[in-house]
């Protein structure tokens, strides 16, 4: 039975199109998934039909009714819930607070303890135990996400969208979060489910419509037997190559030496705790782990950004624990940082001045201490062919490229200058699979050059894609140290969230 | 003894003028609003307190006049960050420049350049039956114009409001995460206004305290800064009414001190001891850095897309 109807939606931002005749068509009790690339407009028609934004044109039909919201407060009356990407929580306030908050039923003087036993039988109901009294920010990645959840069913929610849920997420947890999508979808709750990863849809996924460039062009149901390389067509609206090149091991002289190494935050939270690692000449070691457990702060503390409190790290045989970071990178270290608007790059910046960031000082791009701008921008156009940077211009501002674009930007200046030393951070966070194809080719060349490259992540699939070898971090150690004849995702879950096994005891 | 009881009592009252002013103020810094503007709003109401006091001859139509005033120079305020997303502490700074010249402009207007010191009704000490005779605490305490009863009110009910109510949820919401409220369907602005309009009340108020309650007249730019130790205040009283009631009391003590102090001691210079408030500030800036409720998104405006 039909229950949401999306009848060509159109929807701009100034002269980019987000929107263009998107229509989209979900049964009761479906859960579907909703495919496309960034920015083929998925996030923009989901805020649409949850009031966030308004459409230009087009129509919206809910349950047979014909709807138009004004605000979110409209579509939440009419029970639609949205589960951002970047969660809509505000962490320094309790889990409850976050849950009643907007209630237009709420009386002037909280009932906040009978709503927090309301949603603590909510909770339970639903097998995902949190207690409604925590302040958020204590809360994992994963609980916060039962938190937003738990906020839209309590608003009694018919319609739940889940955006890219699956992200933040550990297979473990991703299988949880697939039961219970299951179970909301057997009591008639529907789903929409928006996704750039296919082994999801297959997973857990009844339907499936597919948007590129903000118009919908495929849309079929799903079934065990549902080619997974046609749908990656659809979405791409081309042939994907998924092979990645990669040579034999041939790993080299040692180029990374981290001994020991602690670090504890101004706060006297101890996060590094006695790390030990080794990168060689072209060899990936892939560090995986849920955030927070202490990789963001021994990344910094390798690249000189934060200084180590105790331990010793060595680069090409060179202590660099006292170095500036400059110095650091001028050993041959580049760097891919966690966040690429924050620490990549200066969004309001043009291209030729975000490529030449660290190297503005170096010959041939200054000389005799001014900058050759002819130079630096036939050298700029280059690195940007070379590496499909899609702009306008070189002198337009970083912060105006897409995502993935402004990643390629990141990588491509960094891989210019043949590092000895690749740190990459999350380098495929958040890109689709063409973006995330090119910049793992990225990782995979360099390496085949015999760079020695350490990749921090949170996706398993890429890890044990890359990888030679792949430490697990949790809770600031090294807790496993595995070999590539022995990744296995299930395993890796498992490590990720600090159960150990019995394989695993000795290790490290 | 009466030293003590004296400047006490003078702690009392002088806070009194910060603590109406803070009291506001808390819930626009919560909401995530910087409102520097504060200094020239209680200014105007330090005037709009004179004239009104002087025109009807009750201080306390003079007190309704500065808190309309204050509310006024307070929806500009907000008209221009909150709707127009101007930067907050350019039109705070703006507003105080407007309230020096525009206060000036009227007093003068009014009573002339050279005019004599207007007579206006002032607050009168009124003694609570029973808590004024405590011995020693009681008259300091107890024997007070009624706005500093108005401000010992004030501090529980505001701290409740905050915490407990619908309103204060909505209020510290905003302040933290404008977006995460949007997405619930929360009018930001309309909630930012709020705060922002209710900070203006009190800011009015505490000026026509100052010019009709702790003195009696209304002199160019009397507000000396007092606005900016408001802001202060609350951040030394970690963003909550509680805390505020505390630092004023803190502030209020080293003014009380300083005028003391100038009685006592006359061979430095008035000018040393008139510093006293300002450094006070300064150190307990310093030294009490507890920011654990200020807001996470304090001082940026919220516009969404599309």
């Amino acid at each position: 039975m039909e229950f949401l109807r999306m009848k060509n939606i159109c929807k701009s931002f100034g002269s980019a199109v987000a929107n263009n005749n998107a229509e989209l068509m979900v049964n009761r009790g479906e859960i579907h998934a909703l495919l496309g690339e960034n920015g083929a407009g998925k996030s923009t028609l989901m805020n649409i039909l949850s009031g966030f934004y308004r459409a230009d044109t087009g129509e919206i039909w809910l349950d047979g009714e014909k709807v138009s919201f004004l605000s979110p407060q409209e579509a939440i009356h009419k029970g639609i819930g949205m589960v951002h990407q970047h969660f809509m929580l505000i962490p320094e306030q309790s889990v409850i607070e976050n849950v009643i908050l907007g209630k237009s039923e709420n009386p002037f003087v909280l009932d906040i303890k009978e709503q927090a036993e309301k949603f603590r039988h909510l909770s339970q109901q639903y097998n995902m135990e949190i207690d409604p009294w925590t302040i958020v920010g204590k809360l994992s990645v994963g609980e916060q996400q039962r938190v937003e959840i738990l906020k839209a069913l309590y608003r009694n929610s018919k319609l739940l969208i889940l955006d890219e849920p699956t992200a933040v997420l550990t297979p473990q947890e991703s299988r949880n979060l697939f039961k219970m999508i299951r179970k909301l979808s057997s009591e008639g709750c529907t789903v929409i489910f928006i996704t750039h990863k296919l082994m999801d849809i297959t997973e857990v996924c009844t339907n499936c419509t597919v948007l590129r460039k903000g118009a919908t062009v495929y849309s079929i149901p799903i079934t065990p037997s549902t080619d997974k390389n046609q749908l990656a067509y659809q979405m791409v609206g081309r042939a994907v190559e998924q092979e990645h090149k990669k040579i034999p091991e041939n790993t080299g002289e040692e180029i990374l030496r981290v001994s020991d190494l602690n670090y504890t935050r101004p706060d006297g939270a101890s996060v590094v705790k006695k790390v030990n690692l080794q990168v060689h000449e072209g060899e990936i070691v892939g560090i995986c782990g849920v955030d927070g457990n202490g990789q963001s702060e021994l990344i910094k503390c390798i690249t000189g950004i934060l200084k180590p409190t105790g331990g010793k790290v060595e680069i090409c045989n060179k202590d660099c624990s006292k170095l500036s970071v400059k110095s650091i990178l001028r050993l041959g270290v580049a760097h891919i940082p966690e966040d690429r608007l924050k620490m990549g790059m200066v969004k309001s910046l043009n291209l030729s001045d975000n490529l030449i960031l660290m190297h503005y000082d170096q010959p041939p791009i200054s000389r005799h201490g001014l900058i050759d701008w002819h130079y630096v921008q036939s050298w700029g156009m280059n690195i940007c062919k070379k590496n499909d940077v899609r702009m306008q211009s070189i002198d337009q501002a970083a912060g105006d490229l897409s995502g993935g674009n402004q990643q390629k930007l990141v990588v491509g200046r960094e891989l210019e200058w043949n590092p000895k030393l690749l740190i990459a951070v999350h380098p495929n966070r958040g890109l689709d699979i063409s973006a995330a194809g090119f910049i793992t080719n990225c990782l995979i060349d360099a390496r085949n050059r015999r760079t020695g490259i350490l990749l921090v992540s949170t996706d398993l699939d890429e890890l044990i894609e890359v990888s030679d070898r792949i430490l697990v971090i949790y809770n600031g150690q090294i807790s496993a140290s595995l070999t590539q004849s022995e990744f296995d995702k299930e395993q890796l879950g498992k490590l990720m969230m600090g159960i150990q096994t019995a394989e695993n005891k000795g290790a490290v | 003894m009466t030293f003590l009881s004296e400047f006490l009592r003078s702690t009392i009252m002088m806070s009194t003028t910060f603590l109406l002013a803070g009291i506001g103020t808390v819930f626009g810094e919560r909401a995530g609003v910087v409102n520097i503007g504060i200094e020239g709003i209680m200014l105007v109401g330090s005037l709009a307190g004179v004239i009104g006091s002087w025109m009807s001859g009750s201080v306390w139509v003079g007190m309704l006049l500065a808190m309309a005033g204050g509310l006024l120079v307070a929806l500009l305020f907000a008209f221009f960050s909150v709707r127009l997303y101007s930067n907050q502490i350019v039109v705070g700074v703006a507003i105080n420049i407007l309230a020096i010249g525009l206060t000036v402009l009227i007093y003068r207007g009014i009573f002339g350049v050279n005019g004599d010191i207007p007579e206006i009704d002032t607050f009168h000490a009124v003694a609570v039956p029973l808590l004024s005779r405590i011995p020693f605490i009681g008259s300091a305490l107890f024997d007070q114009p009624i706005p500093v009863y108005i401000a010992y009110i004030l501090v529980p009910l505001c701290s409740f409001i905050m915490n407990r109510t619908n309103i204060g949820l909505k209020v510290r919401s905003v302040g933290n995460n404008p977006m995460a409220c949007d997405t619930v369907g929360l009018n930001v602005s309309r909630i930012r206004f709020g705060a922002v309009a209710y900070t203006g009340i009190m800011a009015g108020f505490a000026g026509a305290f100052l010019s009709t309650g702790q003195l009696s007249a209304f002199t160019e730019n009397m507000v000396s800064g007092r606005g900016y130790i408001v802001i202060a205040a609350v951040a030394c009283g970690n963003y909550t009414p509680v805390g505020v009631f505390l630092s004023s009391l803190m502030f209020g003590a080293s003014e009380a001190l300083e005028y003391r102090l100038q009685v006592i001691n006359q061979s430095v210079p008035t000018e040393i001891w008139a510093m006293l408030p300002y450094i006070i500030t300064l150190i307990a800036l310093c030294v009490y850095q507890k920011k654990s409720n200020r807001p996470a998104c304090s001082g940026t405006n919220y516009e969404r897309q599309g």
